[in-house]
């Protein structure tokens, strides 16, 4: 096998890891902050996928240029979730929260499936065969667009985290919940806003993401698995972990299939997950628990 | 005050009652029909449908289910009406499982399904457990009929039967077009069916004196959702041709991430899998999908039965494409409708021995007559060389029975000629 081919194969992992890393920073916003972990994460993602789809069969739009509009849907969709739905469990056992959100899991697949049936549905792209050539290397143009937007939308949200005044007080409220309540924080405001952002996240990646897969509802369960190994991964809680896990997921998939074998490419995924368990539980960017 | 029989004491018979009684036994008798074939003529065989209506395999489930659902008026119009129970085996073999054993208690006396190998190994268990028969539709695991199960009857080719046509055609196809490869990668699903494709194809790839060497083996995740890692390891051997052994949604993305990739080598041609010739990778794929070939069993255009279930399929299902899904799956239900018409009963063991004893003439597949062998397996069944032409599976090759001239190699992913 030659160096070309090797490079490849790594440059594709990565870029769709990049798509992936996206996905799982939108569960990661929304553990750090109100510690609820998302088990509907992957259903939602399917959600999107398919207003992408429909937004592209019905109106022709790319999902490219849907990413703000399915993204902004999301985005109302986590924050209703919020209020409505998961605010009174966030001081519940985690048990019950969970119990909660895999029911909302297990409705939104019942619901995909009886209004899109169980076929697999494609978003075709114009330039869903086409490849950009770079000496050597055949890059994916699909892959490559999708992986520049995710970076594109996890930069814009760290920046927003960084330096808006309400993403410093939703970091406020996961630093020290305490203290944001004591200077008069609107608490239920704010959960309810970062899991919009973490819903917008999902909705931007699964936008992106329907451009690489076939969209079946019976993806979103591996997709929140998918998610929960990147951020176990990357650090739960952790924004950068989120986008670490996810590129190192591409790629040592990538690398299994190149070394080992293609059909062991998710023994790979688990094994680097008990890996780290073993020897960093707290994640590779995560904080270790007081 | 009415005469109820009293519990354990008999009733005397009056002279009247008794001539009554023996006047319809006498009639009965006379009759041409028995009172238990009147019975049966009253109570249609309760065939337990087995398919994956949802989940990964579903699109298939869903082709075999309008074959299921085209032979019940069809054997009625026969004089062999039938009851469908369905079930949906949700692409799991757990849930294949459990669905046959709930079949049975709700009465069913025969199973048919279930398209997955494994799905099918799971009911063909349950079926020789409880001693009722089963009869498989599509299922290419050679060990199923390797059990000795008494209850168990394939209708479908062994993936041995299927690599042993497939590579014969093949061969008949270098021959035809002058053009002899001289390497090739072989790609499959890493599931019971590409296992037996791997199987058959590693014990009979060095008998079967083939031109070309196979290179490289590549298995691949039956959930895989991106096979650019596949693609980039078999392009990277150079191999001449591709030859596949995936089912529907794999084989798409197989040719996408070729196109991608830009790897053109000189064909696409599966030994005996399916997935090329579906609606799906022609509505997916439009001109990427031309000149694929797949040498599967297919239907025979030119007999009676399959223009009946050609023209009722396209009443029904007009947006849809008819294919071998639809053909075998039709084609196990005649089967049991059949063995119920001989046995007369819906016994098990009565039925079991009617299958034993199949021999049907007319019928919609290519290949000899349905019959079973001693270990239950049709090895009448024939594969025939389908090539993608102009959004079509077209039958190219037996020549006896082609509707085109191959082409071979066929043109780069850019060339003009795709349209």
């Amino acid at each position: 096998m030659t160096w070309d081919t090797i490079a490849n194969i790594m440059i594709g992992g990565v870029l769709t890891g990049l798509v992936y890393a996206l996905m799982a920073l939108g569960l990661s916003v929304i553990f750090g902050v109100i510690k609820v972990v998302n088990f509907a994460h992957g259903e939602m993602m399917a959600l999107a996928m398919y207003a992408a789809f429909v937004i592209f069969s019905t109106y022709g739009l790319d999902p490219l240029l849907a990413t703000p509009i399915i993204a902004g849907g999301l985005f109302l969709i986590g924050y209703i979730m919020q209020r409505a739905l998961v605010a009174p469990f966030v001081t519940r056992p985690e048990h019950e929260q969970f119990i909660l959100l895999l029911a909302v899991a297990i409705l939104l697949v019942n619901g995909l499936l009886l209004i899109f049936g169980p076929d697999a549905q494609s978003v075709m792209v114009e330039y869903g065969f086409d490849s950009f050539e770079v000496g050597p290397l055949i890059l994916d143009k699909v892959k490559v667009y999708a992986a520049a937007a995710s970076i594109a939308v996890a930069l814009s949200l760290l920046l927003f985290f960084k330096y808006t005044r309400t993403g410093k007080a939703i970091r406020a409220c996961s630093d020290n919940l305490r203290g944001a309540q004591v200077v008069g924080l609107n608490i239920k405001n704010l959960y309810a806003l970062t899991f919009g952002l973490g819903a917008a996240c999902v909705g931007a990646a699964g936008c992106l993401l329907s451009m690489l897969v076939d969209i079946t509802p019976m993806l979103a369960p591996e997709l929140t698995l998918l998610a929960f190994i990147i951020v176990i991964i990357g650090g739960l809680g952790s924004l950068s972990g989120a986008l670490l896990g996810g590129v190192l997921i591409g790629a040592s998939e990538a690398l299994a299939g190149l070394l080992i074998t293609p059909s062991m490419k998710s023994l790979f995924s688990f094994g680097l997950l008990i890996l780290v368990l073993a020897i960093r539980p707290q994640g590779l960017l995560g904080k270790r628990s007081s | 005050m009415t005469n109820k029989p009293t519990k354990g004491v008999s009733t005397p018979i009056s002279r009247r009652t008794f001539a009554k009684g023996m006047a319809i036994g006498t009639a009965a008798l006379a009759s041409p029909f028995s009172i238990i074939g009147s019975a049966n003529a009253a109570k249609p065989l309760k065939i337990g449908v087995l398919s994956p209506e949802s989940g990964f395999f579903a699109r298939e489930g869903q082709a075999c289910r309008r074959g299921y659902e085209l032979a019940g008026p069809m054997l009625a119009d026969m004089g062999m009406p039938v009851e469908m129970m369905f079930a949906d085996t949700e692409s799991s073999a757990d849930k294949a499982r459990t669905a046959a054993e709930k079949l049975i208690n709700e009465g069913a006396h025969i199973l048919v399904g279930a398209f997955v190998s494994g799905h099918t190994m799971a009911i063909a268990q349950v079926a020789e457990q409880k001693g009722i028969p089963h009869i498989i539709n599509i299922a290419a695991a050679p060990q199923i009929t390797k059990q000795g199960y008494k209850y168990v009857f394939r209708n479908f080719a062994t993936g041995p039967m299927l690599i042993k046509n497939g590579f014969g055609l093949i061969k008949d196809l270098f021959k035809a077009t002058g053009t002899t490869p001289k390497t090739a990668v072989f790609m499959h699903v890493n599931d019971t069916f590409g296992k037996a494709m791997a199987g058959g194809v590693k014990a009979l790839a060095p008998r079967m004196d083939l031109p070309f060497k196979i290179v490289e083996t590549i298995a691949y995740d039956p959930k895989a959702k991106d096979l650019s890692v596949e693609i980039a390891k078999a392009k990277s051997t150079k191999a001449d041709i591709l030859l596949p052994a995936s089912h529907g949604p794999d084989a798409i993305m197989m040719v996408r991430e070729m196109v991608k990739q830009r790897w053109e080598p000189m064909g696409i041609m599966t030994p005996g899998a399916p997935g090329t010739y579906d609606q799906a990778f022609f509505k997916t794929l439009q001109r990427f999908s031309e000149y694929v070939m797949a040498n599967v069993p297919w239907m025979d255009p030119n007999l009676d039965m399959t223009k009946t279930l050609a023209s009722g399929f396209a009443k029904k299902y007009p947006k849809n494409m008819m294919e071998l899904n639809v053909g075998f799956s039709f084609e196990a239900t005649l089967i049991a409708a059949d063995a119920y018409k001989r046995a007369g009963s819906s016994n098990p063991d009565q039925l079991a021995a009617a299958l034993r004893e199949t021999n049907i003439t007319n019928h919609v597949m290519v290949g000899g007559p349905i019959q079973f062998n001693k270990e239950g397996q049709n090895v009448n069944i024939k594969s025939t060389t389908l090539q993608n032409l102009d959004r079509k599976p077209t039958v190219v090759l037996p020549a006896g029975s082609a509707e085109a001239k191959p082409v071979f190699p066929m043109p780069g992913w850019r060339d003009a000629k795709r349209k």
